[in-house]
């Protein structure tokens, strides 16, 4: 099956919740929807399961038209960020209930909902009552539900943000196994830049309602096409600054100048913007390439192993990513160095116009 | 061995602090328990004094005061069952009640899931529109609905007394159980319909037992009213379908008022009221805050 979202706009009053999103999902793929809140992965699930109609665009599924369908004519399997079950029935009527509305034979029934009670750990609590589990539990009962319905577009809204840290470690590194087998298109969307690198895939960034880019995850995080892209798909934030290429020289918002190499290099003289990951700024200046941002240190947060720099500079905050523990007073001048070779360059309307995608990460 | 010791100790110990826990509170324990019982003795004194009456003869009633009854008789009671006229009372008003909550809660029903799930023109305007109708004394309908009904041959009906009592219990029912329908997450009616649920399905095997105790509650105020309602029930009423409460105001007679027989009346009026209770205890005080709670 593939699933074929032709500029699809969902309007809502005066709002635009989706914006015209074309976008084709392909059968026994693994897309990660990649955005803010309130970026539009939400009403685009809908849209895609068929529990709200679009503005306007079509939905095509193996290339028919489905735009209109009522979801009970679709096969869709959804599991939300909130544990949702059916709090009256036993978790093991919960599991079967799609199976019991398609009237498929008692026998596959206790088949499939043992299997899928077996994959996802449930197989003690099939008779309790969803509220009577932990929110983990909960979640398993939601997905096994799901999965044991080998629905052919199966979309999972944030389905781990409410679990616990270790919970969600396991559950995501299970999913993508756990529904590969059924061979349909699986669709998961996420707010963390960490958890779409970690599922593959393909990912579609989402930003105020408009896809920004899609493609296979490491290229859209490699190689975003704009700077929304790379705002979107950065973990800490991307850092932005404005600066001017003249010549052989470049010289930064944040106040000083540096010859211009790395991305520098293939771009003709111009103003640009320039944005480059946390862990690309360090305390050290090695390399050939080095562009150098003064500030001041407003917070040090240390993570263990690593220390998070948050760093004024020229009316601007950039946060740094540094190995090791360094202990640094807010209030405490520093300087962050960045190669030149690390950087995306966008144009003022923040479309990319280089990077070295060999190093620019 | 370390977890006996503590155990031993903490077994050893608990007696002498619960002591010392009485010690510090034993005075104000017995003077709200005085003040408990006085106040319950002062809610159930009419109560008693119902009861009391219902087992006494007239003579005793009208001649000596009693604190119980001297000789206790049932006659009133077994009047009360054996006379039709009397307990045709019950059973008409126990008919437009039923048909009543039944019909109130069978309308409200879809009402309320339109008005907890979606939004449309004027839909807050229309849902504060239906409780004011309930602001509106019961006495400023009972002319038109009188014309009305003996006009099209309702008059002197239970479903006379039933319709007219939808007026007032359709809105508070629609009120109380969109109040606990808004309590269930609207992604249950999707992730039911992804499940392949017709919507009745959904409704009847999902949805019905998450408010059930919703209901319970909004059948119970639609009983509770339509139990103690009289002008409307009397006015709309004459011989065939009189209610209870009518038949008890005709209780005089030549030889003066039927005190006992009043009374025992009144006791089986209280009974399914209080039966009624019973069932929805749990849940009363959430209905009382229109299922926001």
């Amino acid at each position: 099956m593939t699933l074929v979202l032709d500029n699809v706009s969902k309007k809502v009053g005066a709002e635009t919740w989706i914006s015209d999103v074309s976008l084709s999902l392909e059968r026994g793929s693994l897309n990660v929807l990649l955005g803010p809140t309130l970026a539009g992965k939400t009403s685009l699930m809908r849209l895609m399961a068929g529990l709200d109609a679009p503005s306007s665009g079509r939905v095509i599924v193996d290339g028919k038209d489905v735009t209109g369908w009522p979801v009970q004519r679709r096969s869709v399997a959804m599991v939300y960020q909130q544990f949702i079950n059916y709090p009256s029935l036993s978790v093991y009527e919960n599991i079967a209930s799609p199976l019991r509305v398609a009237k498929l034979a008692a026998s596959e029934i206790e088949m499939r909902v043992r299997e899928a009670a077996r994959l996802l750990q449930l197989e003690p609590y099939l008779d309790r009552k969803p509220l009577n589990l932990s929110g983990g539990q909960q979640q398993r009962t939601a997905i096994a539900r799901a999965l044991v319905k080998r629905a052919d577009l199966v979309l999972l809204d944030e389905p781990l943000a409410n679990l616990d840290y270790k919970l969600r470690e396991e559950l995501r590194e299970e999913l993508p196994r756990v529904f590969a087998a059924s061979g349909g298109i699986f669709v998961y969307a996420t707010t963390e830049p960490t958890e779409a690198l970690l599922l593959g895939g393909n990912t579609a960034t989402l930003s105020q309602g408009c896809l920004t880019q899609f493609g296979p995850t490491p290229r859209v995080y490699r190689q975003p096409h704009d700077l929304v892209t790379a705002q979107v798909f950065s973990d800490p934030p991307l850092n932005v600054l404005a600066a001017r290429k003249s010549g052989e020289t470049v010289s930064l918002s944040t106040g000083g100048e540096a010859p211009a190499g790395g991305a520098f290099a293939m771009v003709p003289d111009g103003e640009y913007r320039v944005g480059f990951r946390a862990h690309h700024l360090g305390l050290e200046a090695d390399g050939s390439d080095i562009l150098a941002i003064s500030g001041i240190v407003s917070v040090s947060e240390i993570t263990g192993s690593e220390t998070y720099l948050h760093v004024d500079s020229a009316e601007r905050r950039f946060v740094a990513l540094v190995p090791g523990v360094k202990r640094l007073e807010p209030g405490a001048s520093v300087t962050l160095y960045l190669d030149a070779r690390d950087v995306f360059l966008f144009d003022q309307n923040g479309r990319l116009v280089a990077a070295d995608f060999a190093e620019a990460a | 061995m370390s977890d006996v010791v503590i155990l031993r100790g903490s077994q050893t110990a608990a007696p002498s602090q619960a002591k010392v826990n009485r010690a510090l509170t034993g005075s104000w324990v017995s003077g709200s328990a005085i003040g408990m019982v006085l106040y319950l003795l002062f809610l159930m004194l009419p109560i008693y004094w119902l009861i009391n009456m219902s087992l006494k003869t007239n003579t005793e009633i009208s001649t000596t005061m009693t604190l119980w009854p001297q000789e206790i008789t049932f006659e009133h009671y077994a009047k009360i069952f054996t006379d039709p006229s009397w307990y045709g009372g019950y059973i008409n008003s126990l008919t437009y009640v039923a048909i009543n909550t039944v019909l109130s809660i069978t309308l409200a029903l879809p009402a309320a899931y339109a008005f907890s799930r979606y939004r449309f023109v004027g839909d807050k305007h229309l849902f504060f529109w239906l409780l004011s109708n309930r602001m509106a004394p019961a006495a400023v309908f009972a002319l038109p609905f009188f014309n009305l009904y003996s006009a099209i041959g309702l008059f002197d009906t239970p479903w006379a007394v039933a319709l007219a009592h939808c007026l007032f219990n359709v809105p508070l029912a629609v009120w109380i159980l969109e109040g606990f329908m808004s309590g269930v997450p609207r992604e249950i009616d999707e992730t039911a319909a992804i499940d392949g649920y017709s919507f009745p399905r959904f409704f009847v095997k999902i949805f019905m037992p998450l408010i059930a105790s919703g209901v319970g509650v909004a059948a119970f105020f639609c009983f509770m009213f339509s139990w103690v309602e009289l002008l409307l029930a009397r006015t709309l009423t004459s011989v065939n379908a009189k209610p209870i409460a009518a038949t008890m105001t005709r209780t005089v007679s030549a030889a003066g008022m039927d005190w006992g027989l009043l009374a025992a009346a009144g006791v089986l009026t209280i009974v399914p009221g209080a039966l009624v209770i019973w069932f929805v205890r749990n849940y009363i005080a959430k209905g009382f805050a229109l299922g926001r709670v």
